[in-house]
């Protein structure tokens, strides 16, 4: 038995079906992320899990408990959000107790609970200020600590970080990790950061369009993407997905069956260049772009095909130069003309 | 850019433009507060006396000869009673359109506007009509209903433009939280949105103060408030100007000295969402 059950979860703003009939079981303990474009309805549907947005089909269930039209505030679930949505009339202490206070919670309770959170958040120095006199950081760990100190049945994230600088963002997200292994709660995370996504989850839920392209670990959804949408989501740079027409037939001895006229997928580290002209694909050098630990180049075959390569080592090749590329059919995924995987 | 001189002919002359113009609107407050403290034959005197020696006298008159408390009273009790009642309709209003947001919302907002747009005077006998069949002439209750009603509208605007100054998941938050509707409002909206509601009740509570039309037509000695008073200064025993004076400065003076000290949060009330 599930611990949190979505079944048909449908969810309409006037004509538009926003949310298409979403169905998900989450374990306890586990953290699910969520993850798509904008507007695939991420957002929606964690609203509608928080009951923030009315859920117009479809039944949502906590340990067996049937809560889809049950007000947020006796859903037992805390919510972190974008914009951190502090209260700013009250101070820090204030802000991480209020939910304990109007449970009737005995004071002494509450103020070890919440000395605790702090010390854990390293928030203690800051309890008498207002969230207007801390940084943003900071106020992210309110957020956070308002969450834990109630000890809620699910965590549900927001797009938590995407208010914060990228090296703040990152250290953020070490510790949102760290939290979660700490607590062991169960926990959903929106993000459209796919690096978010891969760090973070036990399992992650692609979304599109308001309907579940691929739920998976991230290494299921990175080695056996379901269809091309999720293969070129996941993974930066994205996976190539071009025509196999336009490779040369002595690269590829093995299509499968149904991915004739179809697409190939390859991932840039298994798209290997070579200086000497062995390689059984021709093209010329687009562009490269050196990060230190991995090179990335772009290559434009003789068959107007575009390919990135991903290498460690570095390289003196530049714009305009020719080059060959061995490519991996053994790891490719194929794709038929719908976008679907062909299992080769 | 060199730096100009303070005293430009043009500076000069916006000063004393300012200055006439304070000075032209200030002129009748300050004739009316020059001719209390006169005597009935000073006040008529021509030319006017800029210097004489003040006298007390018109207030004693007019506490004496038609109870100045009694009608302070009731402008007291309708404005407060008007704008608490007021206060706690529209809250409700703009709370619904503000934070659940509707396709008519603007319509309806526009539609409330639109019946201050209608004169009174229009309205006055079928009003008259239903307080009469209501016994409900002179009393306090007609003038609190009426003030209460007209006063909504702007109400319900002001609180509205306050409520959408405070970022919709806050309230979330407090829901998330475990707060039901009522802790929702008491310990989250109305904390934040104090200034809203203290600009609006000064508001309505200063237009109900110097509601004159209605306090005329509906009551009279039991019910009547300051601007009755007033009045009966004026044509039914001639016009005695000091007592007239005198009696319009104690009507005034209460709500002056207390617009005096709010206007700042007048002056918030009524630029909310204009400047960011």
């Amino acid at each position: 038995m599930a611990y949190l059950q979505l079944k048909g979860i449908e969810k309409f703003f006037g004509e538009h079906r926003a949310i298409k009939g979403i169905d998900l079981n989450i374990q306890q303990g586990e953290f699910v992320v969520f993850v798509g474009p904008s507007g695939c309805g991420k957002s929606t549907l964690l609203r509608l899990i928080a009951g923030l947005e009315h859920i117009d089909g479809g039944t949502l269930s906590l340990e067996g408990r049937d809560i889809t039209h049950l007000p947020s505030s006796k859903r037992d679930l805390a919510m972190v959000f974008q914009s951190y949505a502090l209260y700013p009339h009250m101070s820090v202490f204030e802000n991480m107790s209020f939910a304990l206070k109007l449970a009737k919670v005995d004071p002494k309770v509450i103020a070890e609970k919440v000395n605790r959170a702090a010390d854990i958040l390293n928030l203690t120095p800051y309890l008498q200020r207002t969230p207007k006199e801390l940084s943003g950081g900071q106020r992210q760990r309110v957020a956070i600590g308002r969450a834990i100190v109630r000890a809620p049945k699910v965590f549900l994230f927001d797009e938590p970080l995407s208010n914060l600088d990228a090296a703040l963002r990152g250290q953020t997200r070490v510790e949102i990790a760290k939290l979660h292994r700490d607590l062991g709660a169960t926990t959903i995370y929106v993000t459209h950061d796919q690096v978010e996504a891969m760090t973070l989850a036990d399992r992650v839920v692609v979304l599109r369009d308001g309907l579940i392209e691929q739920v998976g670990t991230p290494l299921e959804l990175y080695d056996k993407p379901a269809n091309q949408f999720v293969a070129q989501f996941i993974g930066t740079p994205q996976m190539n997905v071009v025509p196999s027409a336009q490779l040369p037939a002595a690269a590829m001895p093995l299509v499968p069956p149904g991915a004739q006229g179809g697409s190939i997928g390859l991932r840039p580290e298994t798209v290997v260049v070579r200086q000497d002209d062995q390689g059984l694909v021709r093209g010329r050098v687009d562009l490269v772009e050196a990060l230190g630990a991995e090179t990335l180049i772009y290559v434009h075959t003789a068959e107007g095909a575009q390919l990135v390569a991903r290498q460690s080592e570095r390289t003196h090749l530049s714009p305009g130069d020719a080059v060959t590329l061995d490519v991996a059919t053994g790891q490719a995924h194929w794709f038929d003309s719908s976008g679907r995987v062909v299992n080769a | 850019m060199a730096r100009q001189s303070t005293y430009t002919p043009t500076y000069a002359l916006r000063t004393v433009g300012a200055w006439a113009v304070a000075l032209l609107l200030f002129f009748p407050l300050g004739w009316l507060l020059l001719t209390a403290f006169k005597t009935e034959l000073q006040a008529i005197a021509i030319p006017p006396e800029l210097f004489f020696t003040p006298t007390l006298e018109n207030f004693h008159e007019v506490q004496e000869r038609s109870d100045y408390l009694h009608y302070a009273w009731n402008s007291v009790v309708t404005s407060v009673v008007s704008t608490l009642l007021g206060l706690a309709i529209a809250a409700p209003a703009a709370y619904a359109m503000a934070f659940f947001k509707g396709k008519r919302d603007k319509d309806i907002l526009m539609w409330m506007l639109s019946t201050k747009m209608m004169p009174a005077v229009g309205a006055l006998v079928p009003i008259y009509v239903l307080a009469q069949k209501s016994h409900l002439l002179d009393t306090q209750l007609a003038l609190i209903i009426v003030f209460t009603l007209s006063n909504l509208p702007i109400m319900v605007w002001m609180l509205y433009s306050a409520f959408k100054e405070i970022p919709n998941e806050i309230l979330e938050a407090a829901r998330m939280d475990g707060a039901t509707l009522w802790q929702e409002a008491t310990k989250v909206l109305l904390p934040l949105s104090l200034g809203g509601f203290a600009s609006t009740g000064l508001l309505c509570l200063v237009l109900s103060w110097n509601e004159a039309f209605w306090s005329l037509n509906l009551s009279s000695a039991q019910a009547g408030t300051l601007a009755t008073l007033i009045a009966s200064y004026s044509s039914p025993e001639g016009l005695f100007w000091a007592k007239l004076s005198a009696a319009s400065l104690m009507a005034i003076a209460p709500i002056v000295i207390f617009g005096w000290f709010s206007q700042k949060q007048l002056v918030q009330g009524l630029t909310f969402g204009a400047v960011k």
